[in-house]
């Protein structure tokens, strides 16, 4: 769907040259929710402007939807643009039109014929759960119903892919909530591939299949949204997975549970169907092993529940062994944190 | 002297009288005023449009073009407007085969507020937020678009503030254009009030120019209230 080769990013400045983006590879597949996390500074802003070339690269190819967005210009582009949905952080509609109007700008752009664009709209306002507010102008409307105009615009001309850049960033959390469970309807419901800019984790677990952590104006780290969150490899990714599952056992208890010798501290991950089982009763019986729960969370990635669970497990060497067995036949992930001697 | 005006404005014969040569004065003014406007912005626009456009970061970036035209409309801005009408006489006995009377000031009175409307455009424009050109921009519209749908949509309510400024300005200097044999209010208090020292018909004169200043800032203000939707 989406191919990024080798982008680089320039910016020619009086006090020299700034690198925002060095050499980004990334493959966006049709249909995927596509997370692209960083903080503020890493390029994730530019990376999403360089798709609809907003911004030109320095360097490198864009191919989207089969067609070289870098080789594009004119009236060549703003074709290809139309094909392109984009929604930001601060909206950006025009005040002095209606919801219906705005809804209406991107088709009247594109040259629609009048009786069409009325059409389209109508079908658009019930989308985003706008439908009495057709004949009311933005600036009566709250940060969320904004945005939800920002959507519908977006997907006026029927795109094939939609950018967000920091969509969510100027709403409150319960606003940002129902704003990514608008995107994720449409996401399943059209199948349209999205694009997500964020510097908010929340972002990515509630509504993305696949992330790539930017930091330094480079790719760090991507893959399935469920791997990342399990086996983050940077110290970046790291950070931004505890930044909403926060893992890490106070010091003070690290301490004293070295105290316990022959004990070990464990932490399992479990995805999906697995966290309903019940693990810990199983470990009591059938290991001979005493089970110290130290601290547990379950939530869900996209529509996956995914579950932490730290635990001490005591009792003889072979039991313990029995027990790390029994977690593996068990499908689940594991990982020794500390090994008590 | 007060109370010999108060006596003379409750005689009929004396309003029978002024209806002799006020009514033309007050219709040549607006004439020059409404001829003028149009044309100041016929001018006026394009060239804040692309004063706008073609500056840094904006849709048409072109420094060459932005400071040019810059340029120009500063020179223009900076000659005063009498010298501008002594100077462009030779110009509008070209254009208008006479440099006497209400169409003949209207020359004048285009080039000197062209440039000014110019400005005021310029900066009415340049309230569009970045954001909702980039917004278009990411639709795929052209630069044509931009400025027709978004820009100068945009940007009605301080446009028409402006509008209501460079009309009152307009007001003023048709005085002046007066002052020349421009004909209009200005010319009524020049030659009766002033060089026929006839107090009445100065302050029949100010007070119907006041009436026109107020009313088109109030037209202006309620206008550009009613089609803010900010």
């Amino acid at each position: 769907m989406i191919y990024i080769n080798n982008l680089t990013k320039v910016y020619k400045t009086p006090g020299g040259s700034l690198t925002a983006l060095k050499d980004i590879n990334l493959h966006i597949p049709k249909g995927a929710v596509y997370g692209i996390i960083g903080l503020s500074g890493a390029g994730k802003s530019t990376l999403i402007r360089c798709l609809n070339m907003l911004e030109r690269p320095s360097s490198g190819q864009i191919i989207l939807d089969g067609q070289k967005m870098t080789e594009l210009s004119g009236k060549m582009l703003r074709k290809a643009r139309q094909n392109i949905g984009m929604i930001f952080q601060h909206f950006n509609l025009l005040d002095s039109r209606t919801v219906a109007g705005n809804i209406a700008f991107p088709l009247e752009i594109a040259g629609w014929p009048k009786e069409q664009i009325i059409e389209r709209v109508k079908e658009l306002l019930p989308l985003v759960g706008l439908e009495d507010k057709a004949d009311i102008y933005p600036a009566q409307l709250s940060g969320g119903q904004k945005q939800r105009i920002g959507i519908a615009r977006a997907l006026a001309t029927k795109p094939s892919v939609l950018l967000c850049d920091e969509a969510t960033s100027a709403l409150d959390p319960q606003t940002t909530v129902s704003i990514l469970n608008l995107l994720k309807e449409i996401n399943e419901k059209l199948n349209l591939t999205i694009v997500i800019i964020t510097h908010e984790m929340k972002v990515i677990k509630e509504i993305c299949t696949d992330v790539a952590v930017i930091d330094q104006s480079q790719i760090v780290e991507r893959g399935p949204v469920e791997s990342v969150f399990i086996h983050p490899q940077s110290d970046i990714a790291k950070e931004f997975v505890s930044s909403i599952f926060p893992n890490e056992l106070p010091n003070e208890l690290l301490r004293e549970l070295s105290l316990h010798p022959g004990s070990q501290i464990v932490r399992i991950h479990f995805l999906g169907t697995a966290a309903s089982e019940p693990l810990i009763t199983d470990l009591i019986r059938h290991c001979g092993v005493s089970v110290n729960i130290l601290y547990g969370s379950i939530d869900h990635l996209r529509s996956t529940l995914f579950g932490t669970l730290t635990l001490e497990l005591q009792g003889s060497p072979e039991s313990l062994h029995t027990a790390g067995s029994f977690l593996q036949s068990k499908n689940l992930t594991v990982e020794v944190i500390n090994n008590g001697n | 002297m007060g109370t010999d005006l108060f006596s003379l404005f409750n005689d009929p014969a004396y309003w029978e009288s002024l209806s002799k040569i006020l009514p033309q004065s007050v219709n040549e003014t607006i004439y020059m005023v409404i001829v003028s406007t149009f044309l100041a912005y016929v001018l006026g626009v394009p060239m804040g449009v692309f004063l706008v456009i073609t500056s840094a970061d904006h849709i048409l970036p072109n420094p060459w073009v932005e400071r040019t035209l810059g340029t120009v409309i500063n020179i223009f801005r900076s000659i005063p407007f009498i010298i501008l009408l002594v100077a462009l006489i030779p110009f509008t006995k070209e254009l208008v085969g006479t440099s006497i009377g209400t169409t003949a000031a209207i020359v004048p009175l285009v080039v000197s507020a062209a440039p000014f409307v110019a400005r005021l455009v310029e900066s009415s424009l340049k309230e569009v937020s970045h954001g909702v050109i980039e917004a278009a921009l990411s639709m795929g519209a052209s630069p044509w678009q931009i400025i027709s749908k978004v820009l100068l949509p945009e940007a009605k309510s301080p446009l028409i503030l402006g509008m209501a400024i460079t009309t009152i300005n307009i007001i003023a200097y048709t005085a002046m254009a007066g002052a020349v044999g421009g004909g209009g209010l200005g010319d009524l208090a020049i030659q009766y009030g002033y060089n026929r020292f006839r107090t009445d018909i100065m302050i029949i004169t100010v007070f119907i120019l006041v009436i026109f200043v107020q009313g088109i800032q109030w037209v202006g203000t309620t206008l550009a209230r009613k089609l803010s939707h900010r």
